[in-house]
């Protein structure tokens, strides 16, 4: 863990440095049909109007899954918090995001002799799943818990050297606009954002919660 | 002959001079070719008697305009818009009318002579109200659509209203009927030969109903071939003249039947509307149609008489003042009654308080048919000119005082996803065919013009809409809407005009979009410096493609022969991106040495890659997939 980076308490304001003061988030975001999407949509929609957030659509920027290797690591670089923003597809990531970390996370940069690039940062997920929440555990018909299906991306980000954080989560995503949970889900998420892009998220107490949403007045200092 | 060239050198020079300064001043074309009417007229003395005859010959410019609104409105729009038309159109005129008549009726006057005053007063005028409409982009919205809807009644109701004025005489003034039934005064008014004079009511019905088919049959079946034909044979100007031809013709057989010869040629237009033609004859008539409507504009303010102006000028500026309140409260309450939006009410409202240049018509033929003194017509007919000069100043207080109020009110909601926008595209040959497919497929609605009128024709037989004229003409351009586009892409074989076209459309639409399609690289450079946005090699992917397929002929793995086909991509694009400013310094390659050694390096170097193992290109197709050097998971316990 990097000395600069406190585990909880919010840093003094200073007047110069913006950079210093406030984590630059970029948020990747992969959703194969957008047009067709209720929960990603409004979401990708909230994300964009964060101050302080790059929002990438990876599904745009790179329609014939041609991933430009260089710009992906400039980006990484100019970034303190990385979010993969998707739905979650088969107990994982579109699979836009396995091409972009099989070309983007290189030897040499993100792991390995030299790669020490990405050292430092925090990595997380804001996923939606179909299947409602009871179903991701022992006793449930998909068996294993959220965060235990993540296990790939978790130890991905532990050999980047990245801080990984329980994932940002919606469950029965296919019935929550009828039962009108998508508002408050998108009001969270801005919380979410803005309280990590200024210091005012407690990672201690977050650290070890299965989904980063589970009570968010217990990780989420008043600004 | 010296006198005409007189008379057409003030006239010219009067719209030269005031209009632009009209213009930038904010007050419209309109108000300045009225303002330059003034000036030569009873300001300066320079034209006089003459000016009647010439407002005659001017008039022809609203019949223009009707054809130009006729092109714009396709038959099934027209249908929509029947319920405006007879509602709100009808009662307009007969609100007002009924209105005025009983003012008159009260201040002592008889009471025929104040419906004909109604009836004369309820007409707006087509022609100022169209064009600053259209000047103002207004045209499209639900203000202007009503306007359009009112004025398009008030010109169907001339004939019957001519019919009516003769009877409306009072019988002090009597004495001057008109002989014949029917609308055969109309015609005697004009003084043009008629063919209905002394038909019975049914013998003249037919007559009129069987002219109103020969110009839809004869628009629908015979003008199309023509058209083909005469674009064959590769003659602007004889394309021109036809066109012409075919507004004056129209014109004259209306007015042989006692009909009004606009709405005679709108209906030819609305009959055109789908035509392949359409645009070609939009941009033809249109240049005629300006240049009329600004002598029409220029004749209004040149008749009016300041003589009896400054006689009267108590009366006139309050019976004009009085007259356009009362259009403007009774198009403000049908307004509401066919619920109008707030600020399309007040446009609608404004805009059509005026009286019109069918006013003028009416009250000649009313002084004639003894319906209406010559003494009061002569005031009637200030309280006309007034009323249209003072119309552009009602349009300036709906921009300045009502328009903003609006807008602050609600912002107008962000255009949705499905909103993509119109597409221009030029030249629908194999190449135009392909991208307006695709776009046309993605529901984007696009424009398609090309200068072969068989190709038109045949693509026509396959259902795929295209209209006939050259692109590279800057008014046949405007005519497809090149204004309102988002983008343009230009698909021709001719690359020096391809060129030209970039050039005309990056300087005067800044905010089109231009994708090109170039002939080879010379040419890429040429559509670029012009200022295309995007410019695509038209055999480069084709090319491409057949390499690709050649390669996985030769047994090479099909996801290698992808990422070479990748890498290749991105070697040209680069390539050319470093020669441009090489290229730039002197477009000639054969004398330019820096860049032949340079093209040489490009192409030199892709051979290297495809030839070596070890080499740039090659590393970078396989980059991201290689695997981690051996024993560097040593390293990693090591970190831990």
């Amino acid at each position: 863990m990097p000395s600069h980076e406190p585990l909880a308490a919010s840093p003094g304001r200073t007047e110069v440095g913006v950079t210093t003061d406030r984590r630059r988030i970029l948020c990747l975001f992969a959703h194969p049909s957008i047009d067709r999407s209720e929960a990603n949509r409004p979401l990708f929609a909230a994300t964009a109007a964060v101050a302080g957030v790059t929002l990438v659509d990876l599904y745009a920027e790179y329609p014939s899954g041609e991933i430009d290797v260089d710009r992906e690591q400039a980006r990484l670089r100019g970034h303190d918090v990385i979010c993969f923003m998707h739905p979650l597809y088969w107990y994982s990531t579109p699979s836009i995001f396995k091409e972009w970390q099989d070309l983007v996370l290189e030897h040499g940069f993100a792991y390995g002799v030299g790669g020490t690039a990405l050292h430092g940062k925090l990595f997380f997920n804001a996923l939606t799943a179909g299947g409602p929440e009871q179903a991701y555990c022992a006793a449930g018909y998909n068996h294993f818990t959220i965060r235990e299906l993540l296990c790939p991306l978790e130890q991905t980000a532990r050999l980047c050297g990245m801080v990984f954080l329980p994932p940002f989560a919606l469950f029965g995503a296919r019935t929550a606009v009828d039962e009108g949970r998508i508002g408050a889900h998108v009001t969270d998420w801005v919380r979410v954002l803005e309280a990590l892009r200024d210091y005012r998220l407690d990672l201690a107490a977050a650290l070890p919660l299965t989904k980063l949403n589970a009570d968010l007045d217990a990780i989420l200092l008043e600004p | 002959m010296d006198g005409m060239l007189f008379h057409a050198f003030i006239y010219l020079a009067a719209a030269v001079l005031a209009v632009p300064i009209a213009n930038r001043l904010g007050l419209g074309s309109v108000l300045g070719y009225l303002i330059a009417g003034i000036l030569i007229g009873p300001t300066l003395g320079l034209v006089g008697a003459e000016t009647e005859e010439v407002q005659h010959v001017a008039e022809f410019g609203v019949v223009m305009m009707l054809f130009l609104i006729g092109l714009e409105l396709e038959p099934k729009l027209l249908w929509e818009m029947r319920a405006r038309v007879l509602g709100l159109g009808g009662l307009q005129v007969l609100i007002t009318a009924v209105l005025i008549a009983a003012a008159a009726l009260l201040l002592g006057y008889h009471w025929g002579l104040g419906l004909a005053i109604g009836l004369i007063f309820a007409m707006s005028s087509t022609a100022i109200v169209l064009q600053t409409l259209g000047e103002k982009g207004l045209t499209r919205t639900d203000g202007g659509q009503a306007s359009f809807a009112v004025l398009l009644f008030q010109d169907l109701s001339l004939i019957p209203v001519l019919a009516l004025i003769p009877l409306l005489a009072a019988p002090g003034l009597s004495g001057l009927w008109a002989a014949g039934p029917g609308g055969s005064g109309a015609g005697a008014a004009h003084g043009a030969i008629s063919l209905v004079v002394g038909l019975p009511g049914w013998g003249y019905a037919l007559v009129v109903l069987g002219a109103v088919a020969l110009v839809v049959l004869a628009g629908h079946y015979l003008s199309r071939p023509l058209f083909r034909y005469i674009a064959e044979s590769g003659l602007r100007e004889v394309f021109t003249a036809s066109a012409l031809l075919l507004v004056i013709g129209i014109a004259l057989l209306m007015t042989l039947v006692d009909l009004s010869p606009a709405l005679g040629t709108f209906l030819a237009g609305v009959v055109l509307a789908n035509s392949e033609f359409r645009h070609e004859l939009q941009s033809d008539i249109e240049p005629f149609k300006g240049l009329l409507l600004g002598l029409f504009f220029i004749t209004v303010g040149a008749g009016i008489d300041f003589g009896i102006l400054s006689a009267h000028l108590a009366t006139v500026i309050a019976l004009t003042l009085s007259v356009m309140s009362l259009k403007m409260a009774v198009l403000l309450g049908l307004a509401r009654l066919f619920r109008l939006q707030p600020g399309d009410q007040w446009l609608f409202a404004l805009g059509l308080a005026q009286a019109g240049e069918f006013g003028f018509v009416l009250l000649a033929f009313s002084v004639q048919n003894a319906v209406i003194p010559a003494e009061l017509a002569r005031m009637l007919s200030l309280v006309v000119a007034l009323s249209m000069l003072l119309t552009p100043a009602l349009f300036i207080a709906y921009d300045r005082l009502i328009a903003p109020a609006l807008r602050t009110g609600s912002a107008p909601a962000p255009d949705s996803i499905d909103e993509l926008g119109t597409v221009v595209i030029a030249g629908i040959g194999r190449f135009g065919q392909i991208v307006n497919r695709l776009l046309l497929a993605s529901g984007v609605r696009t424009v398609v013009l090309d200068n072969r009128a068989d190709q038109i024709d045949l693509l026509r037989k396959v259902g795929i809409k295209g209209y006939y004229g050259d692109a590279s003409r800057p008014d046949l351009l405007h005519a497809a809407g090149i204004s309102q586009a988002r983008l343009f892409v230009i698909a021709i074989d001719d690359q020096d005009r391809a060129v030209k076209m970039v050039e005309h459309v990056r300087r005067t639409y800044p905010t089109v979009k231009i994708l090109a399609r170039a002939f080879d690289v010379r040419h890429l450079y040429l559509l670029q410096k012009a200022g295309a946005d995007l410019v695509v090699r038209e055999v480069f992917d084709s090319s491409l493609t057949l390499g690709v397929a050649a390669l996985k002929a030769l047994g090479m793995h099909p996801f290698k022969v992808e990422r070479m086909a990748r890498a290749f991509r991105r070697h040209e694009a680069e390539g050319l991106t470093s020669m441009y400013d090489l290229w730039d310094e002197n477009p000639d390659i054969a004398r330019n040495l820096v860049l032949q050694a340079r093209i040489r390096e490009h192409v030199g170097s892709l051979q290297d890659a495809l030839n070596s193992d070890r080499l740039q290109l090659h590393d970078r197709t396989e980059r991201g997939w290689t695997p981690p050097p051996r024993g560097f998971n040593r390293e990693l316990d090591g970190d831990e």
